[in-house]
């Protein structure tokens, strides 16, 4: 009996506890820059994707929102860091924080669409939130550039110290540190009491009701927190690479996230960093055999990954053992 | 000669429903319904099927909002208020069709329950589990349910009386001064339901209860009040005797009229062995 209640307690704790190998994990992440430096441009949009993941994984994988129109706020935040380093100030840690706020802040407005009606409705309002932002930035020329995209973005050296080099290892280690900490805070977030009621939710928004969960305000909250985070994803993108244009709002950058998510795992938090990888490196191997084709070899994987199941396609020994296991049976 | 205690005399009101009205297009499922349910009460709610038990539920927890009338909890009105803030004053529901978190185990749902009566839901920071008085009214409500031996399976995977008693000890984790529940023991098979009766047996003599069932042992050996409901109009409401012996009530369940007096007969003679 005195066992029990630190029994529990720690049930309760593990999910949230750092295991042992992912301290070295990110460890290696963190030097990969350094160590591969010649590869230091695709590392960085390894981070950038997976951030805009784990933006997706919160809404999508905690709480059960299905959004087609994630890169709203994914472009919103491009836009406005860009927008802040050319015309206000080049500092890129500012000029983060507020494309972060740019897209919380539309994060919140658009809160309001996905409180009502049923999953099928949600799904066409996100989609066309992100239609309608990619519209205002084509027209709006005198300040986004329009189809020509933003150009001219310079930002200056990170804390003061670390400029942009072209071979793009401070822009890598950049956004590494960057999406670590954002998954420190999102791992806290998601093993909380708040994490949890976010959980039950999605499970059964009937019942969250009925034991006195505030369903509406707990979803504007997590909904304007995904959208902050994409729109970080998004303001890394665009001082990394000192450009923004229309196709930060593009509809295949909702659609390849979701299929990155899909491919790492939703409401795992690290979905969004395997898939990345997977998704990033196999673009990256793909078309560089077959430039114009690569999409159906994405396509043939995730079908074969839907078909398989994700467990038995990263165990292959397993193929067989299941097919003797069957014949015993 | 009844098992169970008479409502205390003079008890005051915690729950009162005025003259509640609810129309579906041209249909009246509640019509004209006033129920008052005392402090203490176990009060249970019959009528045959479709007599309006379960939407005159809907309309007490705010699911549904009501054509006329209002609703009084603890001599406020209650009518306008969200399902969430009802339950916040003290007023909580169990389902008659099982409305879990099936991904949670059930010490993840009670350990959530819990914090977020106890006012920590908005807690971002801090890990679950990490408040001791959480944890502990947590494991207090496993142990009270039987569900200490499943705490860490996921819900979906458990048992269907497991299942139900989860569904009640979600309600209790919001520790409710009125307790709706909707047919508790619904579907229970045989072997699991002793351990069901009992829990609700159990509950707190201070919870005033709401029961709504079909099961008329269930009925006649725990309630004291009883109000029958027919084609959304209230029959007639008294005491368990009073109820047994009515003929329109009789009437009304036609064959099942044995039914009733056998569970009367079955209820004195428990009480007189007892």
């Amino acid at each position: 009996m005195t066992n029990s209640p630190t029994n529990s307690q720690n049930l309760l704790l593990q999910s949230g506890r750092w295991k042992l190998w992912e301290y070295p994990l990110w460890l290696l992440a963190l030097a990969s820059p350094f160590v591969l430096s010649s590869h230091a441009l695709i590392i960085n949009e390894i981070a950038i994707v997976a951030l805009f993941a784990l933006s997706l994984d919160l809404i999508l994988g905690y709480t059960g929102i299905v959004s087609l129109g994630h890169a709203a706020f994914f472009g919103m935040g491009a836009y406005s860091a860009a927008l802040f380093a050319k015309l206000v100030m080049p500092d890129p840690l500012l000029g983060l924080a507020v494309g972060m706020a740019a897209a919380g802040l539309l994060g919140a407005l658009c809160s309001a669409t996905i409180l009502r009606g049923t999953d099928l409705t949600r799904l066409m309002v996100t989609l066309g939130v992100g239609l309608i932002l990619m519209e205002l930035a084509n027209k709006l020329d005198w300040l986004t550039g329009g189809a020509d995209g933003l150009q001219g973005v310079i930002m200056g050296p990170l804390l003061g110290q670390f400029e942009f080099d072209l071979s793009g290892r401070t822009a890598a280690w950049y956004s590494i540190t960057v999406l670590l900490l954002v998954f420190v805070v999102a791992r806290r977030f998601v093993n909380s009491p708040f994490g949890a009621t976010l959980k039950a939710i999605r499970d059964n928004r009937l019942r969250a009701m009925a034991i006195g969960i505030p369903v509406t305000s707990r979803l504007a909250v997590v909904y304007t927190v995904a959208a902050a985070l994409a729109g970080a994803a998004g303001a890394l993108l665009a001082q990394t690479t000192g450009f923004a244009s229309l196709d930060v709002f593009e509809f295949h950058r909702s659609a390849d996230v979701m299929l990155i998510l899909v491919v790492g795992g939703v409401g795992w938090l690290y979905g969004g960093v395997v898939g990345a990888i997977v998704f990033k490196l196999m673009q990256d191997a793909i078309s560089s055999i077959t430039p114009q084709y690569w999409t159906f070899w994405i396509g043939l994987f995730l079908v074969v990954l839907v078909l398989v199941g994700r467990e038995r396609l990263i165990r292959p020994w397993t193929w067989m053992r299941r097919g003797s296991m069957g014949s015993k049976s | 000669m009844s098992t169970v205690h008479p409502v205390p005399a003079g008890a005051e009101t915690v729950l009162s429903a005025q003259g509640l009205v609810m129309k579906f297009g041209g249909i009246t499922a509640t019509n004209n319904v006033t129920l008052n349910l005392k402090k203490g009460a176990r009060h249970a709610l019959i009528g045959p099927n479709g007599a309006g038990k379960t939407t005159l539920i809907n309309l007490l927890t705010g699911v549904l909002q009501p054509t006329e009338g209002k609703i009084i909890l603890e001599g406020r009105d209650i009518t306008e208020l969200a399902p969430y803030q009802r339950v916040r004053r003290g007023m909580v529901r169990t389902f008659q069709i099982n409305q879990l978190f099936d991904t949670l185990t059930p010490l993840e749902t009670l350990a959530m329950t819990v914090s977020q009566h106890q006012g920590l839901g908005g807690k971002w920071w801090q890990a679950l589990g990490s408040q001791k008085r959480a944890t502990e009214r947590c494991e207090q409500l496993l142990e009270q349910f039987h569900l200490t031996g499943v705490m860490a399976q996921e819900t979906r995977v458990l048992a269907y009386g497991k299942r139900r008693l989860l569904e009640i000890a979600i309600a209790l984790a919001c520790e409710p001064r009125v307790l709706l529940l909707d047919e508790p023991v619904a579907g229970v098979p045989a072997g699991e339901r002793e351990e069901l009766l009992q829990t609700v047996a159990a509950l707190p003599a201070d919870v005033s209860v709401l029961l709504i069932e079909h099961d008329m042992d269930l009925v006649f050996s725990f309630a004291n009040r009883m109000t029958v409901l027919v084609n959304g109009t209230v029959l007639t409401e008294g005491d368990p005797d009073q109820i047994a012996n009515d003929p329109r009530v009789k009437a009304v369940y036609l064959g099942h009229g044995d039914e009733i007096n056998d569970a009367m007969e079955v209820a004195s003679a428990e009480g007189a062995a007892a």
